[in-house]
């Protein structure tokens, strides 16, 4: 599970700071609680370019899938909500 | 860790570190003439930074206004505050026309006019006819020029066999016993295993550091990991002092909020709730320039006066302007409110703070893109078969302050002009060069070192203190007292370095690993930065000094180089004169 977590992280590195700070925070706070549905969906919406995650993560396009869709809906409330546990790796410090 | 004889090596005539515009378009020119090049990237390549740059390339095309490439070298000379490099901003600007041309043949969309020709939108700082009329220069791809060059060079690159390293960090650069550089140490990610490439040429191509600074634009990658393996081979860094902040980044966050919220209306307000900048510019009040906006927030939060429980940002208000103004001509800043903050900004205030956003400084080149450093001979002579190009590069065409638009110009002219000069490189240096052991262990100690076992600081909590440190002590806020204990308490920082350790030791995607030797990597062009802005006691574009508020030409027309070895600062002069035109001397910076 940890050595899955590293191998997202660094698929978490992206070309924008707002798409690092959406996808590490998910990562760090919510990424455990997935299903493997869910992490597959996850591992999925990593594969999109650039700009594709920012259009819909900052809302100006919505996945026609729906399982996308959702989990876009879930990377964004965990961006306002608090930390629901400790979180152990350098995205602490945003 | 593995001895160096133990290492498998591979062979390549060129190596390139970074995927960026420079890095790409310097392989494209090389892997279409057949060279063998290796692109060493430590995200997948699409995922490089220059993914986000939104503005466009300047090129003097005069497709919607009169322009000339000589009227775009007077702009890019006076923005730099003429510490720019006459003959290179002579390059930049002619090249700009045909390399608009060729990304325009290798596909990039570039919006149109409606005659058919590439649309070209006016930006500050452009001007016809050396200091009259608002230009017309920027080409772009709609809002995602960046975007469309990545794909645009990753996809030729492909066609043309360029061999992808994806998800390789770089270590170290090796060099000979003679200074030549032979090729790299790199670590793949995935198995954490070390390989050695040995190259003919290398080219530096790592893009910018604004990770060093705790409120930033940049995505996490940009570390600075080709400046920091430059001043490690022993290559100074050159005027690293200057470094653009944008005034209004969310705060704690970073991202911009565009100058646009304060041209449609917008105005800052204070903990007091005082529309603070009609104290420091009666006049131009929110509209005053970046620099003095930038400073002005910090002196107001450094005076007590800030927002929010801990005082430490200052409200951008525009909720006055009305919804239909703020969704309709601010969308972006829209969207970013809603996601990041959870607030409409039509509605409510945004918390920012001033955010850094781009390096002029870097590895010091010429404008053939070759790396160049104080030797015997002098103060520019060439390190064989050592290049950069990019944000990490300082050819300088920047100088003090960059004008927007030709960030993007800068990484293509000078990507390929690297290639041009690798190509006439390898035609004169056909062999490698051998490769001793010796020449490689530096690089496999700097990777044994993190190996070292036991209890120690971590990695993270490192990295967020030598980040607030440089906010605060070398960010838009500079004097001699303030920056003077900025440098004590980051060598007591680096010395701390020594003592952190890894929980974690494994070797397949031990991503913490990566993180520490960014850390080190961010530590040095820290350390370039603030020690070249503390002796620089004049203001110039970027760096503005409280304690030295003018430009000090008879001092200070050279450009800095720092040296890691001593922490050893070294100047060496601007270089004034153009190619073939005359040269532009220094004016009083006003517009």
């Amino acid at each position: 599970m940890e050595r899955q977590i590293q191998r997202l992280r660094w698929q978490c590195r992206r070309g924008m700071l707002e798409l690092d700070l959406l996808l590490n925070r998910f990562l760090d706070q919510r990424y455990a609680e997935l299903d493997s549905a869910g992490s597959a969906d996850f591992e999925r919406l990593l594969g999109y370019q650039d700009q594709i995650l920012q259009d819909w993560l900052l809302g100006q396009a919505v996945p026609a899938d729906p399982a996308l869709s959702r989990l876009v809906a879930a990377i964004q409330d965990c961006m306002l909500e608090g930390p629901r546990a400790s979180s152990s790796n350098a995205g602490a410090e945003r | 860790m593995p001895a160096a004889r133990s290492l498998p090596h591979r062979h390549f005539d060129a190596l390139i570190i970074g995927a960026g515009g420079a890095g790409l378009n310097a392989a494209l020119r090389l892997a279409a003439a057949n060279l063998r090049v290796a692109v060493v990237s430590k995200v997948f390549p699409t995922r490089s930074h220059t993914v986000a740059a939104q503005g466009g390339v300047n090129a003097a095309l005069a497709n919607a206004l009169p322009d000339n490439w000589h009227w775009h070298m007077f702009d890019t000379v006076k923005g730099s505050d003429y510490l720019g490099d006459q003959d290179a901003i002579e390059t930049m600007c002619r090249e700009a026309i045909p390399t608009v041309y060729e990304l325009e043949h290798a596909g990039v969309p570039f919006s149109r006019l409606d005659n058919g020709k590439i649309y070209q939108r006016a930006f500050g700082g452009q001007s016809q006819n050396f200091g009259g009329e608002q230009a017309a220069r920027t080409c772009a791809a709609a809002d995602r020029t960046g975007h469309a060059i990545l794909h645009t060079l990753y996809q030729q690159n492909l066609r043309a066999k360029t061999h992808f390293f994806d998800e390789y960090f770089a270590v170290d650069l090796i060099r000979d016993d003679e200074g030549v550089a032979i090729g790299a140490l790199v670590l793949d990610i995935e198995s954490g295993e070390p390989l050695i490439i040995e190259a003919k040429t290398t080219l530096l191509a790592t893009g910018g550091y604004g990770q060093v600074f705790r409120t930033n634009t940049n995505a996490f990658i940009n570390t600075g990991d080709g400046m920091a393996m430059a001043l490690r081979a022993g290559v100074p860094l050159q005027d690293m002092e200057f470094y653009q902040f944008h005034p209004t980044g969310v705060a704690g966050k970073g991202m911009l909020i565009t100058e646009g919220a304060r041209g449609e209306g917008g105005y800052l307000v204070n903990g007091e709730g005082e529309r603070f900048m009609e104290r420091y510019a009666p006049k131009a009040r929110d509209l005053a320039s970046r620099d003095m906006v930038s400073r002005s927030i910090v002196t107001e939060i450094r005076e007590g006066r800030g927002c929010g429980p801990n005082k430490d940002y200052v409200l951008l208000k525009v909720d006055h302007l009305g919804a239909d103004v703020v969704h309709h001509r601010l969308p972006g800043i829209t969207d970013i409110c809603r996601v990041f903050l959870g607030i409409d900004p039509a509605k409510e205030p945004i918390p920012v703070f001033p955010t850094a956003h781009y390096a002029m400084g870097g590895i010091p080149t010429d404008r053939h893109a070759r790396v160049v450093a104080p030797a015997r001979h002098g103060p520019e002579e060439v390190v064989p078969g050592l290049y950069a190009a990019g944000e990490c590069a300082c050819v300088s065409v920047h100088g003090a302050n960059r004008l927007g638009g030709n960030s993007l110009l800068d990484i293509l002219v000078f990507g390929r002009a690297a290639g041009t000069d690798i190509l006439s490189y390898v035609a004169e240096h056909p062999n490698h060069r051998p490769m001793l052991d010796a020449h490689i262990e530096p690089a496999i100690a700097r990777l044994a070192r993190w190996e070292r076992q036991g209890e120690g600081e971590r990695v993270a909590d490192v990295k967020a203190e030598l980040r607030r440190l440089m906010e605060d002590h070398c960010g838009v806020f500079r004097d001699q007292p303030t920056m003077a204990e900025g440098v004590e308490k980051l060598k007591a920082l680096r010395e701390r370095v020594e003592g952190v350790r890894l929980r974690d030791h494994s070797q397949t995607f031990n991503t913490a690993r990566i993180e520490a030797l960014e850390l080190d990597n961010l530590v040095d062009v820290g350390m370039a930065t603030m020690m070249s802005a503390l002796h620089r006691d004049e203001s110039r574009g970027a760096h503005s000094r409280v304690d030295h508020p003018e430009r000090d030409d008879e001092r200070w027309m050279k450009h800095s180089l720092y040296l890691r070895e001593d922490d050893r600062m070294d100047y060496k002069p601007v270089r004034t004169k153009p190619l073939t035109v005359e040269s532009f001397p220094p004016k009083p910076r006003v517009y």
